[in-house]
């Protein structure tokens, strides 16, 4: 039997939750689903779920990894499943962890290909941020694996049978809850984001200076664009951190994403792969991101995009 | 305040990665190394707790002997000693890592224990929340903004707009996220501190790990049908009329 481990938005189970099912019918044997909370048999019947294992202990609300991941510890021994499977989020991610260290389990995150072979599970996973694949043997029962979202497209099942509920309780202490979520604080909402622009203007070395920024700050005005940077000009205090795009900063999805002075390094462009078009513009012919762009202009920024934005508020009539 | 950062040595790769020939891992014979960019953090938010309540930074990694070099790096900008868990196995998962940390810091006694959310290479997302399990430990993940009050770690983690905010008693284990601040550069006075700094070594057998590494794959690469549009400034009427094309004007 597979466990899939089931995590919850406003009672519903995520978007990621039911990847997880997914990816579980790749591997042999019935599937379960655990929730912590109650959920209703529907919202999981079409994806081929045998049953449904409610841990309903109001405590767990809001989150609280500590108490989880012991819930989650306590229905795999009860249960004894073959395989857990999680959506690998970060909050599934850091309960499956601290529930494998409870139990001296294997634990194989953010994997986008699974294949059962004998005892063991060959899989691949996500590594560098995207920019490289581990290819990885997870041996041991239960092995306790999380799928990325984006490997595995949430298809409802061919043939889907009967989806029954059962409740499942478990011990937990008030000393559980120590780390539990306090409170959250409501933020300022933001203009465009640059994980939702649909133009983005970035900046990398090339760009020289935080006064340089000025210039793409201002194209980026007159496009109607975000603007975003690399790791050196975050590093170097040019631009703050949430302008950052790549490995360890935002993942943009524009139309278009005008790139300047930035060399193309793998943890930069991981973080914009998912551009629909790349306009590269670099003074040495030879920088990698020539290779991921669509369109490209070798010279000096200084010079182009002052005449760039010259030709551009001409056109507006500015 | 004791406080333990977690840091992992890893080669920094610029626009083109090369593998070796069998696979395993990353060509790194003309690669620098780097301490991966979340724990870069964790290293600076441990200097600045530490300037500001006192105490002392201690350092650790798993990894080759030349670890030394990344431990000595976070000595230089302030950290006051290393412990290196020296093995030249790529065999350790994130189980057997967690373990061997526990076994190198149980005698000893933090009230802070930092590592990065997830390690720029494995990326398991798992060694903070599995030392704080063995150590039980609070723990918080991913976290972008840490202060220490009356006894407690208060820790934010960044969720769309808004912030989720955990108070854990100490000891607490916090896994950091880059952009929680802005690493300092070492000094002159601290790089010179740093080469004669205590660092202990403790030999590891090889692991016996539930999840084996076998190789590494570079992924599927679309080549990008380049269009060159000129050079310099005689470029710009080819890129107005690339920005119209797409939408942009
Ligand atoms: C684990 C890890 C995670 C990382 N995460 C990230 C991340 O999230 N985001 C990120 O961006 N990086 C990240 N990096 C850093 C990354 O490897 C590169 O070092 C970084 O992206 C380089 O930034 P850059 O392109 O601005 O600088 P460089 O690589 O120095 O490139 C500058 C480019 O500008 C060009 N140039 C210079 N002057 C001009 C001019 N006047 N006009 C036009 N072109 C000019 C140069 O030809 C060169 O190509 C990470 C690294 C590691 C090891
Ligand atoms: N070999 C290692 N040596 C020291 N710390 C490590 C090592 N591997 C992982 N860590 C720490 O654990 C965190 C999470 O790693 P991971 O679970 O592999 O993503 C990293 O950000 C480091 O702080």
């Amino acid at each position: 039997m597979q466990l899939v481990y089931i995590e919850l938005k406003a009672g519903k189970p995520t978007e990621g939750s039911l990847s997880a099912l997914c990816a579980a019918r790749q591997l042999a044997g019935p599937i379960h689903a655990l929730t912590l909370g109650p959920i209703e048999a529907a919202s999981l019947a079409p994806y081929g779920v045998e049953k449904v294992w409610v841990v309903d202990d109001e405590r767990l609300r809001p989150f609280a990894p500590t108490a989880a991941a012991k819930a989650v510890h306590q229905a795999i021994q009860r249960l004894a499943p073959r395989w857990v499977v999680a959506p690998s989020s970060p909050e599934a991610n850091e309960v499956l962890a601290r529930a494998a260290a409870l139990g001296g389990w294997g634990f194989a995150s953010a994997c986008t290909q699974l294949a059962v072979d004998g005892d063991a599970l060959n899989l691949t996973r996500v590594t560098w941020g995207g920019s490289l694949f581990q290819e990885a043997q997870l041996k041991g029962t239960p092995a306790l694996i999380s799928v990325d979202l984006a490997a595995f497209s949430p298809q409802p099942s061919a043939a889907p049978g009967a989806t029954t509920l059962e409740n499942l309780s478990v011990t937990l202490s008030d000393g559980d809850f120590v780390d539990q979520l306090k409170a959250v604080e409501k933020g300022e909402k933001q203009g465009v984001s640059l994980a939702d622009a649909k133009v983005v203007v970035g900046g990398g070395r090339g760009v020289g200076s935080e006064e340089g920024f000025n210039m793409l700050v201002e194209l980026a005005g007159l496009l109607n664009a975000a603007v975003g940077g690399s790791r050196v000009v975050t590093n170097n205090g040019w631009r703050p951190h949430s302008d950052q795009i790549g490995q360890t900063g935002a993942q943009i999805a524009p139309d278009v994403y005008i790139a300047c002075g930035i060399s193309g390094a793998i943890q930069h462009m991981v973080g914009c792969k998912n551009s629909k078009n790349i306009i590269a513009i670099n003074k040495d012919p030879d920088a990698p991101i020539f290779q991921r762009a669509n369109y490209g202009v070798v010279g000096d920024l200084h010079e182009i995009i002052p005449a760039l934005m010259d030709e551009v508020k001409k056109l507006k009539g500015k | 305040m004791e406080v333990l950062v977690c840091i992992k040595r890893v080669p920094d790769t610029g626009g083109k990665v090369t593998l070796t020939a069998d696979r395993r891992a990353i060509d790194a014979r003309n690669l620098e190394f780097a301490i991966s960019p979340h724990e870069e953090c964790a290293v600076e938010e441990a200097i600045r707790l530490t300037e500001a309540h006192g105490g002392q930074v201690t350092v650790l990694s798993l990894g080759p002997a030349e670890t030394a070099e990344q431990l000595r790096e976070a000595i230089a900008k302030g950290a006051h000693q290393g412990i290196l868990l020296e093995s030249n196995s790529d065999d350790w998962d994130s189980q057997t890592t967690s373990q061997a940390i526990l076994s190198a810091i149980r005698d000893k006694k933090f009230d802070l224990l930092l590592f990065g959310n997830e390690a720029a290479d494995a990326g398991q997302y798992q060694v903070g929340p599995r030392v704080a399990t063995l150590l039980k430990a609070p723990c918080a993940t991913g976290i972008k903004a840490l202060r220490i009050q009356d006894g407690k770690a208060i820790a934010k983690r960044q969720e769309g707009n808004d912030w989720a905010v955990f108070e854990l008693p100490l000891p607490a284990v916090i896994t950091v996220k880059e952009g929680i601040n802005k690493p300092r550069h070492p000094s002159l006075r601290g790089i010179m501190a740093a080469k004669r700094a205590p660092i202990a070594r403790i030999p590891l057998e090889k692991p016996a790990p539930s999840m084996a590494h076998k190789a590494l794959k570079l992924p599927q690469e679309s080549q990008g049908q380049l269009t060159m549009l000129g050079e310099g400034k005689a470029a710009v009427p080819a890129l107005v009329d690339a920005l119209k094309a797409l939408g942009v004007l």
